[in-house]
């Protein structure tokens, strides 16, 4: 059994690491530095951390100003609230003069748990990806994340980067990953369908490969940690291998991943596809894996949805 | 009370007078913008940038600059009149104020206008970066201010009073805002829209050193600025009774020149105003 940490954990850790290498870094939160794990960096670095008390749009203005004096601002906060709460801010004040700010958000998706619907963003990655020039990270793990916050740090520009609460498999191992933006990362190889995953569906995604292995199906399985700009390349070449193509996200099934994924094919390669994802829906409270289990993102869903792909082809 | 030396103050109301002029005939070329509350923030534009600011239009990113930060982003013709009337740009530009390809947009946009300090024209969010330029500032122990335009109208924000509150937990004494309190909005007097009054106590309220002051007197805006420049520990409000439209009879204290450029057969009228 793989180890598991919750990506906004190594997001706390690697925000200390650069803090230390990097002056310009600041940062920001509103009032949930405890549960975005910003507080790391804050009580090594008190001076460059501001908090803002529980006000997202004035968070994400003041991160604008900062960058425009030349600071390297990173906010967080959970993702509704950063996304949502703050969206035109982020897109007027931070995108539109494309300043150097990243809105590092965690507690993203159904995983958020207990709290329930109001805590849940779903729509998070769609509302990113509308907005000119945004870089959109969707880390699948703790190394990927520690990856990602770097990434982010040498993109010139604004960057969203989207953790999660719940503790979750590590995946990949730092010593031999090479995570490069923009760059899917195949981990399976098949030749009967595509499972294009993001974030924690990654791990649920490898999962599904290995149920499907044991029934003579072989897929392949990648995993784009960057949904913005995404690689069109790759996720054309396997279409075109494959013939169907599943997409995994826990996010709607409008908007994020799968949306982005049917554009590409269906204006380069149209193929066979199914969006893995909450169907239009909201959350609800309950344990992670047990909204896991009732939203249907989970391996054997995944499976079937492969299954009923290829009987389609 | 400082009393400006003639001679200044003559150069000073003789600068006003070109940049209102230049706002007319930008509007009227234009052929849509907003004259009311560009015209009510003359002098305080005037006085920040004739008078006060630290500034080098020859480098505009200088660090150690002075910054002013245009919340109220739809007074974008004062703004670019002044920044053109300084050298930022060569002042034919005016006259493509929102055309295809102009440096200059209908509300700023930093990217394209040389001495723009941030994008702005969603009302309510120029506090909020002014806030962050002013914290970075501090953090780098630099000496530069950071001066804001407000709208009264826009106070009606909830973002401004997030901002507003955050200013003076961080004790941003190297800010100070104006307050271009023309009492007019798009749809009519502020105090029958949403009154955001009394304005000067709800700043008191917050913690910041409020200055009340006639915004169309050079001499009151450059003493309450160099009071906002002593006061240690909080940020400064200047609030500032200006009148919408100042300077161009037809148009002022008018509310349908809120958001209407003049035609030119206005425009031709409104000049020989300011001549005269």
């Amino acid at each position: 059994m793989a180890e598991k940490i919750a990506t906004r954990d190594a997001y706390g850790d690697t925000l200390a690491e650069l803090g230390r290498l990097n002056k310009d870094i600041v940062v920001l939160d509103a009032d949930l530095s405890k549960s975005t794990k910003t507080e790391v960096f804050a009580k090594e670095f008190p001076e460059r951390f501001f908090n803002t008390g529980i006000a997202e749009q004035n968070m994400a203005g003041i991160a604008a100003g900062l960058a425009a004096a030349g600071k390297i601002p990173f906010i967080s906060t959970f993702a509704i609230f950063a996304t949502g709460r703050a969206f035109e801010q982020i897109r007027n004040t931070i995108a539109y003069p494309r300043l150097n700010v990243k809105i590092a958000a965690t507690h993203a998706g159904i995983t958020v748990g207990p709290d329930g619907a109001s805590h849940q963003s779903v729509e998070d990655i769609a509302l990113m990806r509308a907005i000119p020039g945004m870089t959109i990270i969707n880390p699948a793990d703790a190394t990927e994340t520690r990856f990602a916050v770097k990434a982010a740090l040498d993109i010139d520009g604004p960057v969203y980067i989207r953790l999660g609460r719940h503790k979750v498999p590590v995946i990949f191992q730092e010593g031999d990953y090479v995570f490069k933006p923009g760059k899917g990362v195949v981990l399976r190889e098949g030749k009967d369908a595509t499972i294009i995953s993001t974030g924690i569906m990654t791990a649920i995604a490898l999962e599904a490969a290995d149920i499907l292995k044991n029934r003579g199906i072989y897929v392949n399985v990648v995993n784009i940690h960057t949904i913005k700009p995404i690689d069109e390349e790759l996720i054309i070449q396997l279409a075109e291998e494959t013939g169907a193509v599943i997409t995994a996200e826990e996010h709607s099934i409008i908007g994020g991943l799968g949306s982005a994924v049917a554009e590409v094919l269906a204006e380069s390669r149209p193929t066979l596809m199914k969006r893995i994802g909450l169907k239009d829906v909201f959350g609800q409270s309950g344990e992670p894996d047990e909204l896991l289990k009732f939203y249907s993102l989970t391996p054997d869903s995944i499976a079937s949805a492969v299954k009923d792909l290829i009987d389609k082809k | 009370m400082s009393k400006l030396a003639q001679e200044k103050l003559n150069f000073l109301t003789q600068k006003a007078r070109e940049i209102r002029k230049s706002i007319i005939m930008m509007l009227a070329e234009a052929g849509s913008g907003h004259p009311g509350g560009s015209l009510s923030a003359v002098e305080l534009l005037t006085a920040l940038y004739f008078y006060e600011m630290k500034i080098d239009p020859q480098n505009p990113r200088w660090e150690e600059r002075d910054r002013f930060v245009l919340s109220k982003g739809h007074g974008a013709p004062v703004l670019y009149a002044v920044l053109a009337e300084k050298g930022f740009f060569p002042k034919e530009e005016l006259m493509k104020l929102r055309k295809l390809g102009s440096i200059l947009q209908g509300h700023p946009d930093m990217k394209r206008t040389p001495g723009v300090e941030i994008s702005t024209g969603s009302l309510g969010q120029g506090l909020s970066a002014a806030n962050g330029m002013a914290a970075a500032g501090k953090l780098d122990k630099k000496g530069y201010r950071v001066f804001v335009l407000l709208g009264d109208g826009e106070l009606e924000e909830g973002q401004i009073w997030e901002a507003v509150m955050w200013a003076a937990h961080y004790k941003l004494d190297n800010l100070t805002v104006f307050v271009d309190y023309n009492g007019l909005q798009i749809d009519g007097p502020i105090n029958e829209v949403m009154s955001p009054e009394p304005i000067p106590d709800k700043f008191k309220a917050f913690n910041w050193n409020v200055i009340e002051i006639d915004g169309h007197n050079f001499n009151q805006i450059i003493d309450a600025i160099e009071k906002a420049k002593k006061e240690k520990g909080r940020p400064t409000a200047i609030v500032a009774k200006t009148i919408k439209g100042k300077g161009v009879s037809f148009m002022e204290n008018q509310v349908g020149w809120h958001g209407k450029a003049p035609t030119k057969e206005e425009m031709e009228r409104a000049i020989a105003e300011l001549e005269a």
